[in-house]
């Protein structure tokens, strides 16, 4: 009797909430800890970055104006998607970076419980960092936090999943939607990631999941106008400076490092807008 | 008054009402501030701050160059080593309390060579820029031994030493908005104002000194945007600045990849939106207080006016006859409510974009008031007909220039409103509420003012979205800018 052949798995891009090849039809070969063949992913272009970004502004309206609560019920979903997943996510994980089969699983673990987290913020977020201001005069005054639109992310380069998560999953959180780059050398947990959201209900295009070159999709998603922010996590010094630098023209926030252990608001008070107004109060 | 003809109005006249410039007790040089001391440039160069309302000459201030904002920087640095990260929260706070009281003690004084300086009337320099830039000090005051509680965790900690950049339109202000959370954060400062107005922060100054502020802990280096460029490039924790956004675009890239922290105050370009159901006499005030308020020198000024179409009519008609009573002039009068421009650069901008404006095709109405001979002004200008591809309608002015739209629906409202680059302010009147929670939750940007415009308050936070910048100045959320969070 024969053995089974398998069927293997085509890697590709995560735009608008379907799954394209890049539109330059490139593909790259990923390779495990060991140099041992894993899979071709789909190479991503500036076009491809470009059509990202379109979908992302459009569906981050959509996501934000979900009920807090709702957008909550989307990620804990996301983190249950994951859940059913985890062994595969720690197969992918443990070769990208060389991983004990329980080491792999115990950042699996961590992962998903950081999606939790996060979930639980999306109807906390404005209260914590919100408020009624004092003012003088008949005024009631209010701050609340908005999103800042479109977030693109450079998801770390070593950690595969586990900074990634945390790095997408705190803008989605407060109402953005995110355009992220994957680790370019490890980038199959983050195509896995992108599959689950595609069943968890999120908004088609609220995440978006691009493989490829960093050096050359970098540039084009912080030089564009249309991203607000920005999550420089994965990139080294020399190219986040350059990065910076092009964010700059358009006044991009920027975001350097934030340790995905740290329990602070600081990545979920990165990409939000205080919004202040002010009223009349009279008879 | 409504009813009368406006010919009626205009010929009544008022006796001029001028405070004594003497008041302002100026000097004719004022020095750096570094270290505690009043010093001269290291190079011993100097730049004259004119009255643009006379264009005579107030005093010869000290211009910082390289050596010198090296050697502020150094200062704050030593202050924050040796002294300021050891004082405690209640002993920073008392300094601030200190400072509050000593500006409302000299506001008299602060405020007349405020107008000298600026040119802005000397009642909004009395009645806002000065007690507000005390209220920032006691406002922010109160946080510094209460930092734990802010919400930013346990024991949150200063950054460091901070370089500030602030504007010519609010000079004492704006200086208080960047030094009293600063402080109270426990950060050290260098500031660094406007060129043209640099006397009212080294008048603040001395109350630093009177208010025994251990020296080093602020610092003051006046001059030109070279000055501001070497703060910008000395070995600052924090740059926060106010001004332009090609300015701020100019600092972010010049901070990228320095790990240094920034927040950026910039341009706008605010809508004020009318909504039919709105009182008119009411609307009437608040567009005026939205542009004309500061020689429309404000980065949230409504210099957008978005009008219902079914009321434009009538909003315009009144709006020109409340524009006509407005009283140009001597900004030392206290019947002025409107004065001069900061400057010949400034007023040369305004002319340039308002002839833009009739070249693109709006129409021009200009306050017939009567302009003094000497000095720089500008008499309150509506443009309507405006489209939004003019450069009136997307270009900040900076000037009392307003330019009118029209719109139908609440949600042309909103398109018309987003449709700029910026995102500061906006304004919206109506009487139903629930509209206008509507408009202000779709409205991209950092502060609405729903039936008023142009309030400020110690305990709001102000700052823009997008291209107006990043950051909070104000409120709970201002720390924010200073902590190490």
């Amino acid at each position: 009797m024969s053995e089974r052949l398998d069927v293997r798995k085509t890697y590709k891009l995560l735009v608008g909430g379907a799954f394209p090849r890049s539109e330059s039809g490139r593909s790259y070969e990923i390779v495990d800890a060991k140099g041992r063949f894993l899979a071709n992913v789909a190479q991503a272009s500036r076009k491809d970055v470009r059509d990202a970004v379109v979908a992302a502004r459009s569906a981050q309206r959509a996501w934000w104006s979900l009920a807090p609560s709702n957008r909550g019920q989307v990620l804990y979903r996301l983190a249950e998607m994951a859940e059913a997943r985890a062994g595969e996510l720690a197969e992918q994980v443990g070769r990208a970076e060389g991983l004990r089969a329980g080491e792999a699983r115990a950042s699996v673990g961590r992962s998903i419980d950081r999606l939790v987290w996060y979930a639980g913020w999306c109807d906390k977020v404005a209260q914590v960092l919100g408020s009624q201001n004092p003012v003088a005069g008949p005024y009631f005054n209010f701050s609340v936090p908005v999103p800042s639109g479109v977030v693109g992310v450079l998801a770390d380069q070593a950690s595969s999943l586990e900074a990634l998560v945390d790095a997408v999953a705190a803008p989605l959180a407060t109402g953005n939607a995110v355009v992220a780059l994957a680790s370019e050398t490890r980038p199959i947990p983050a195509v896995l990631l992108g599959e689950m959201s595609a069943t968890s209900d999120l908004v088609p295009g609220a995440l978006n999941v691009l493989t490829g070159r960093t050096g050359e999709l970098a540039p084009v998603l912080a030089s564009h106008e249309d991203v607000d922010g920005l999550d420089l996590g994965g990139a080294e010094d020399d190219l986040a400076g350059e990065l910076a630098a092009l964010a700059a023209e358009t006044v991009t926030r920027v975001l350097r490092g934030a340790d995905p252990r740290d329990r602070s608001l600081k990545r979920l008070r990165a990409f939000v807008e205080t919004s202040t107004v002010w009223h009349t109060i009279g008879q | 008054m409504d009813d009368r003809p406006a010919s009626t109005v205009s010929a009544l006249e008022y006796d001029p009402a001028p405070e004594s410039a003497a008041v302002a007790r100026l000097r004719e040089s004022y020095g750096l501030f570094v270290g505690g001391a009043f010093v001269e440039a290291a190079d011993g160069a100097t730049f004259e701050t004119l009255n643009p309302a006379t264009e005579e000459p107030l005093a010869r201030v000290a211009q910082a160059g390289e050596a010198d904002v090296v050697a502020a920087v150094a200062a704050a640095r030593r202050a924050y080593d040796k002294v300021w990260r050891k004082t405690t929260g209640p002993q920073r706070s008392k300094y601030l309390f200190r400072i509050a009281r000593l500006i409302q003690e000299r506001s008299r004084e602060l405020a007349v060579l405020e107008s000298l300086d600026n040119g802005k009337p000397i009642r909004e320099s009395r009645d806002l820029d000065v007690p507000l830039a005390a209220a920032h000090f006691f406002y922010y005051a109160g946080w510094a031994d209460k930092l734990d509680h802010a919400g930013f965790g346990p024991d949150p900690r200063p950054l460091g030493v901070a370089g500030q950049i602030i504007p010519w339109n609010f000079p004492l202000l704006m200086a208080a908005w960047k030094l009293a959370p600063a402080l109270a954060a426990g950060n050290t400062c260098v500031l660094k104002p406007a060129e043209t107005t640099p006397l009212s922060v080294l008048v603040l100054a001395e109350i630093l000194q009177q208010a025994e502020l251990p020296d080093g802990v602020v610092n003051v280096v006046t001059g030109d945007g070279s000055a501001g460029a070497a703060l910008v490039a000395s070995p600052v924790d924090k740059v926060a600045f106010t001004g332009s956004t090609e300015v701020g675009k100019v600092i972010q890239r010049r901070l990228a990849g320095r790990g240094t922290r920034l927040t950026l105050e910039l341009g706008g370009k605010g809508a004020n939106i009318v909504f039919d159901d709105a009182p008119i006499d009411e609307v009437v005030e608040g567009i005026v207080d939205g542009i004309f308020f500061n020689q429309g020198h404000v980065c949230c000024a409504g210099s957008r006016l978005l009008v219902q179409e079914s009321v434009a009519e009538e909003v315009l008609h009144r709006l020109r006859r409340r524009v006509d009573q407005l009283r140009v002039g001597d900004p030392l009068d206290k019947n002025t409510d409107v004065g001069a421009i900061n400057s010949a650069a400034q007023l040369e901008k305004i002319r340039e974009l308002t002839d833009w404006g009739e070249r693109e095709g709006a129409t021009r109405y200009t306050s017939p008031c009567a302009l003094p001979e000497r000095g720089y002004w500008f008499a309150p200008t509506v443009f309507t007909e405006v489209a939004q591809t003019h450069r009136i309608a997307r270009e900040e002015v900076f000037g009392p220039v307003l330019s009118v739209l029209t719109f139908r629906t609440p949600e042309e409202a909103v398109a018309k409103a987003n449709n700029t680059t910026y995102g500061l302010a906006c304004g919206v009147w109506s009487e139903k509420g629930s509209r206008t929670l509507w408009v202000a939750e779709r409205l991209r940007a950092g502060v609405v003012w729903a039936n008023t415009y142009n309030r400020f308050d110690p305990a709001s936070p102000f700052g823009g979205v997008r291209e107006s910048g990043f950051g909070r100045e104000g409120g709970r959320h201002g720390l924010e800018a200073y902590l190490d969070v």
